[in-house]
């Protein structure tokens, strides 16, 4: 499958399970489970304005993913996409592979971020969202997609607090919350942006349209928070 | 005289002039006086706040937008304290940020051991692909960040600091340069080090170098400087030994000695001035000359 060539149909949300059952040799199991699947799919289906053939274009949209662990769902979609190449999907892991259990930007082409440690995304994505704005690029979106218990780090909450002080409104932020924190957020993730001054929305993840809606919301002057709820990791 | 944070200011304000990828992300630190610069430049001087990891993380992101960042607080506070970030955030990321501190190792001694950073040099070295710059005055600091800032996207670490010498020296960045030629070996003076080193090595029939850059480490100068006798004193104003290793790789193919001094890694559990610490830690004149010339006599 060669998702670039003209006569392809484009790729439907059923079509990343497949991809994803190569690397994990698993066509049933937990797949269709993993949290950010149905978020990564609205964002790259329908919001980011980005391609394969604009990847390198210095107004494209940018998708930072900084909850790096889990990444098959991101490769499925980079593959249904026509970012990467599917055939590729099967060395997951390998020595030789482009594909690891953490993304490396340098081996992908489309991947914004190499992540892993937890708590980089965010501040790369203020500095990326400065930086275009530096540059008189008020248009292209900077996203970034981080987990619950990945918001515990420190840096995130320095990110945050300058982003909504600063009015970075070009800065999207997804948080996957399956409440996998250790010690939980008492009140809710999107309150903390809230006090920080960001937009905030909290959705069903699983919801596309309820996703496309909170990714789409206005948000002028400040930057956007999309917390999207799913089933828990440990119940 | 100007001190090297002062230039720093001064030379950084005209390149955002001239330079349009340049930007500059701080961390409360210096920020009062980069106020006219970011009135200026609103979008490309950027205060985060007391935000350190924050301020490397908005560096690598701004260099992945195409910008060329400059990160500047105290030493402690840009390189110890963020670590992970100068690993992951910019080298791992694959690009480049200048990161310019200020304090070094003892400038502020009164501070106590949070504000004293000696061993920033040697973490950087555990980071592949690093320029180290240690300039001994602010001529050299201004040569220096001019330099770092055109230096392509490389990732490149100024250390400016109080403590400098009375006069510059011409160098060459990357390079050693010679000061004074003897033949009991060489003693390599690393930035501010080279006054003391030059008062302690008075009449002794040594070669004095100096190092305003020290990574990438000038091999082939060292190599060059050495007569029949192959024994090297380095002389750091960061952790002792910092260099060591660097020097005994220059040297692998000689029987040689190397005697490295610098900041001793024990905590020192005294406030004071600077000048009481150089003392304290054997970096004066008089403790130099002791030194070298024990090792070399």
């Amino acid at each position: 499958m060669t998702t670039k060539t003209e006569t392809a149909a484009p790729a439907r949300f059923e079509d990343l399970q497949p991809l994803m059952a190569l690397m994990t040799g698993d066509e049933k199991h937990d797949v269709a489970a993993t949290s950010t699947l149905d978020a990564l799919w609205v964002l790259y289906d329908r919001v980011l304005r980005v391609t394969p053939d604009t990847a390198e274009e210095q107004d494209r949209d940018r998708f930072l993913l900084s909850k790096g662990h889990g990444p098959m769902a991101y490769y499925a979609v980079l593959a249904a996409k026509g970012f990467i190449d599917p055939a590729v999907l099967p060395s997951f892991g390998g020595y030789d592979s482009p594909l690891g259990y953490h993304p490396d930007r340098t081996l992908l082409p489309g991947v914004e971020i190499s992540s892993g440690s937890l708590g980089h995304g965010l501040p790369l994505a203020v500095g990326t969202a400065l930086g275009l704005r530096a540059q008189g690029l008020t248009d292209p979106a900077v996203w970034v997609l981080l987990g619950d218990a990945e918001f515990d780090e420190g840096s995130n909450h320095e990110a945050m607090a300058f982003a909504g002080a600063y009015g970075l409104d070009r800065l999207h932020a997804v948080v996957i919350d399956n409440s996998s924190a250790t010690h939980g957020w008492q009140g809710g993730i999107a309150q903390r942006f809230a006090a920080e001054g960001w937009s905030t929305a909290t959705v069903d993840g699983r919801d596309h349209e309820a996703l496309h809606r909170a990714y789409t919301t206005a948000h002028p002057g400040r930057p956007h928070v999309v917390v999207a709820r799913v089933e828990p990791k440990y119940s | 005289m100007d001190t090297m944070r002062e230039r720093f200011v001064d030379v950084t304000t005209r390149l955002l002039d001239e330079d349009p990828r340049l930007a500059v992300v701080l961390a409360d630190i210096t920020a009062a006086a980069f106020e006219p610069a970011r009135e200026r430049h609103p979008d490309r001087v950027v205060n985060v706040g007391i935000r350190e990891q924050l301020l490397i993380g908005a560096a690598g992101g701004l260099a992945l937008s195409g910008m060329r960042p400059i990160a500047h607080t105290f030493a402690s506070f840009l390189v110890e304290r963020p670590f992970e970030q100068l690993k992951l955030s910019l080298v791992h990321q694959g690009v480049g940020a200048v990161l310019v501190s200020a304090g070094g190792s003892y400038d502020n001694p009164a501070a106590g051991r949070t504000h004293m950073s000696p061993g920033d040099v040697a973490l950087l070295d555990t980071l592949p692909d690093w320029t180290v710059h240690v300039p001994g005055h602010p001529e050299e600091a201004e040569q220096l960040l001019r330099h770092a800032v055109a230096d392509g996207d490389r990732n490149v670490y100024v250390r400016l600091s109080n403590h400098q010498n009375a006069a510059p020296v011409p160098v060459e960045p990357g390079r050693f340069a010679t000061v004074r030629t003897g033949s009991r070996g060489v003693v390599l003076a690393v930035g501010p080090m080279l006054d003391a080193v030059l008062a302690a090595t008075e009449g002794l029939d040594v070669t004095v170098l100096y190092a305003a850059t020290v990574r990438p480490f000038d091999t082939a100068g060292l190599r060059a400087a050495l007569g029949e006798r192959t024994d090297v004193v380095l002389v750091e104003p960061y952790l002792e030994g910092t260099s060591a290793n660097e020097a005994h790789a220059a040297l692998a193919d000689h029987p040689h000695r190397v005697l490295a001094l610098g900041v001793p890694r024990g905590e020192h559990r005294h406030y004071g001035s600077m000048a009481e610490h150089l003392a304290a830690y054997g970096l004066d004149a008089a403790s130099l000359k002791e030194r070298i010339a024990t090792f070399l006599w």
